[in-house]
């Protein structure tokens, strides 16, 4: 139902090239890296494949982040403990996977525990050496966190930096917590050294191609069911919540609820994220769950145009590549070129860069209309009367100042 | 006082902010079918008594019934409004960035859960309803147009129309003519004594030519308590209010 209205004309083009992109893109990186030689100039390393994996797991954290911030303005600044949970819970299968592999041999416990001297598996610990259950885990731990949490945040009508603030208590509680060892997830080493994942070796080629198609099919997925949530009457009154909370609650609406639901949704986006990312990048730590981490999720966001669904997978992409590269070049400024980063797009994007986008083809399209009518009012003067901006010729989008300024009659 | 056949009962109700007596012993009946103007100078408390009948605002003390016999004080707004119970509001408020449309769907009377939100495909019944409105509101050239791009007036009117898609029992209508020309608030003045035919109407208004044409029981309030009430006529040659109201 909702898939038919995708293919009607009714689609927004964007998303539609989004998604086509992304589903290409997981055909072709995997192909460009498996079947040409490394000879080849065609030739994706292996290591780049990882990277941009990893980036499209970022780019899926900060679409959940849109749900809820873009659509209905509810700034979480704690979106990384949801990423970050995920992506523990997943970390758990892999870990059970290493079986008796591991440095000490034990075909239960992992070697974190046998070093802390656990004498068995933790409860919590138990079913995590099936995927189904871990996968499972991945849905439900943060998406029942975000669900209690919002639960009380909204019902309580605690909203804006009141908010804010809490979110980032929360991810900031979970920071401390999972950095003790006594909490069973191996305090600050997190978990590490994976070695299968469904019975593949994760560091295998194919295997991190195989994850790296993963990550953009669910990236192109979450792309899908953002657009088809927003576009739904739910969505509208998702957006009436932003606008004018009260307003929605004399109509009869419960305002909190309606919350609660993208922010339980957009978190669990936020796990799958992370559960992708876990393997990529071989290692999950407490550190996920920095405060500062969600603050960037924000960034990217923010750089590429919240509320869009295209622009913060755009925001974060760019950002985490404008990283990678600042990072390697001067790493000591990468905090103070994030922070300026921001200061900038607020004070001179602050619709991002997708909204940038849009103001000016909004504006070449005035100017082209006003351009045109102009002509046109010179010959016939009754053409003035129609009221409906009269269309030019369709054009390559980039060229929007085609049209030189006409000098303007005195009047 | 007997609450039955009323569609409204306020009795003895004061709240006050911060030491300040907004509202200060109010006792108002509205019977099932009437309407109802209400006058009365800036700061009387007409929009805080709007705010309390709709749960924004806890009553300090006082009864408040809707219906006879439900006690409104012990529910919320969203519960309130379900109950059947519209408002529009001093300010206009519309969702400015959603279309004409768009705006009637979301008040327009019906299930208010999620789920079947995310699933909503609009029925035939439902445009129908919509295309009524439009008629009725006069917005229909505009409906794809974004409500941020209405005009002061034409935001009352879709406020109006958002009303009417609620299809509630009792409407509370506040200043609906701020911002219009003549011959629209004599059309409102229409529109809402239609309504009046089968709703029950509180309406809020300045404006003493609109009140004269609706031609209904006007109760003018001052100081959070009702200072006098009956006929226009009445009302505005009592000497209170001519006091406190019309002499200024
Ligand atoms: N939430 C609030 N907090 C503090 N004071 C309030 C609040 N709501 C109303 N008041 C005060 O209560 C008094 C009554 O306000 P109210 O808005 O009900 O007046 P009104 O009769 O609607 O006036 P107007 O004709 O100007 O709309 C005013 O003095 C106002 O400042
Ligand atoms: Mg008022």
């Amino acid at each position: 139902m909702i898939t038919g209205r995708f293919f009607a004309a009714g689609a927004d083009r964007r998303i539609a090239i989004t998604i086509f992109i992304l589903l290409a893109v997981a055909i072709i990186v995997p192909l460009l890296n498996l079947a040409v030689s490394p000879t080849s100039a065609f030739y994706v390393p292996a290591y780049i494949v990882a990277l941009t994996g990893k980036y499209l797991c970022y780019a899926l954290l900060a679409l959940s982040l849109d749900l809820v911030w873009g659509y209905c303005g509810i700034l979480s600044l704690g979106h990384g403990a949801f990423f970050a949970l995920g992506g523990y819970a997943m970390g758990m299968y892999l870990m059970r996977q290493i079986g008796s592999r591991g440095v000490y041999g034990n075909p239960i416990l992992p070697d974190f525990m046998v070093f802390l001297n656990y004498k068995e598996l933790p409860w919590f610990w138990y079913g995590f050496d099936h995927f189904w259950f871990a996968a499972i885990m991945v849905l439900a731990v943060p998406g029942l966190l975000a669900f209690v949490f919002g639960w009380f945040a909204f019902r309580s009508r605690v909203t804006g930096v009141y908010l804010s603030i809490i979110t980032q208590a929360m991810t900031y509680a979970l920071l401390l917590a999972f950095f003790r060892n006594d909490m069973g997830f191996g305090g600050n080493n997190g978990l590490t050294d994976f070695k299968d994942i469904l019975g593949f070796n994760v560091q295998a080629d194919a295997t991190r191609s195989a994850l790296f198609a993963a990550s953009a099919v669910m990236l192109a997925f979450a792309v899908f069911t953002t657009w088809a949530i927003v576009g739904s009457k739910y969505g509208k009154l998702l957006m009436a919540v932003r606008d004018a909370e009260s307003r929605t609650r004399f109509l009869g609406w419960r305002a909190e609820n309606v919350k609660l639901f993208a922010f339980t949704v957009s978190a669990v986006m936020a796990g799958i994220a992370g559960a992708l990312y876990v393997p990529q990048v071989g290692i999950i730590n407490p550190g996920e769950f920095e405060p500062s981490n969600s603050i960037e999720v924000v960034i990217w966001a923010a750089v590429g145009g919240r509320g869009t669904i295209v622009g913060p997978i755009i925001g974060a992409l760019l950002v985490n590549a404008g990283k990678s590269w600042f990072t390697g070049v001067l790493p000591e400024l990468w905090l103070f070129a994030l922070g300026g980063l921001f200061v900038a797009v607020t004070l001179l994007l602050p619709k991002g860069i997708i909204g940038m986008w849009d103001s000016w083809r909004g504006n070449a399209k005035a100017l082209r209309a006003a351009s045109v009518a102009e002509e046109a009012g010179a010959k016939v003067a009754v053409a003035s009367a129609t009221s409906k901006p009269a269309r030019s010729p369709a054009r390559n989008p980039g060229e929007w100042s085609w049209s030189e300024p006409e000098p303007q009659a005195a009047e | 006082m007997s609450k039955s056949n009323t569609i409204l009962y306020l009795d003895g109700v004061s709240v006050s902010f911060d030491g300040f007596r907004a509202i200060n012993n109010l006792s108002l009946v509205l019977d099932k079918g009437e309407m109802r103007a209400i006058i009365g100078p800036n700061g009387a408390g007409k929009t805080t008594m709007m705010d309390i009948v709709t749960g924004k605002t806890r009553p300090d003390e006082g009864e408040v019934f809707f219906d006879g016999q439900v006690d409104l004080t012990r529910h919320d707004e969203a519960e309130i409004a379900m109950m059947g119970i519209g408002r529009k509001f001093q300010k206009p408020t519309v969702f400015e960035s959603h279309t004409i449309e768009e705006n009637l769907m979301l008040a327009l009377k019906g299930p208010r859960s999620i789920f079947p939100a995310l699933f909503h495909r609009r029925s035939a019944a439902e445009a129908r309803q919509i295309d009524d409105i439009l008629g009725i509101i006069r917005l229909g050239d505009k409906r794809h147009e974004l409500a941020a791009n209405l005009s002061h007036g034409q935001k009352q009117w879709l406020e109006i129309g958002m009303l009417l898609a609620q299809d509630p029992k009792l409407l509370l209508v506040d200043e609906p003519v701020a911002g219009m020309t003549d011959a629209e608030t004599e059309e409102t003045a229409r529109l809402l004594k239609d309504i009046a035919r089968d709703h029950s109407v509180i309406v809020v208004e300045h404006d003493m030519h609109f009140v004269r044409e609706l031609g209904v029981k006007v109760t003018c309030l001052h100081e959070g308590s009702v200072l006098s009430e009956g006929t226009l006529d009445f009302v505005s040659a009592d000497e209170r209010v001519v006091e406190v109201y019309l002499g200024r």
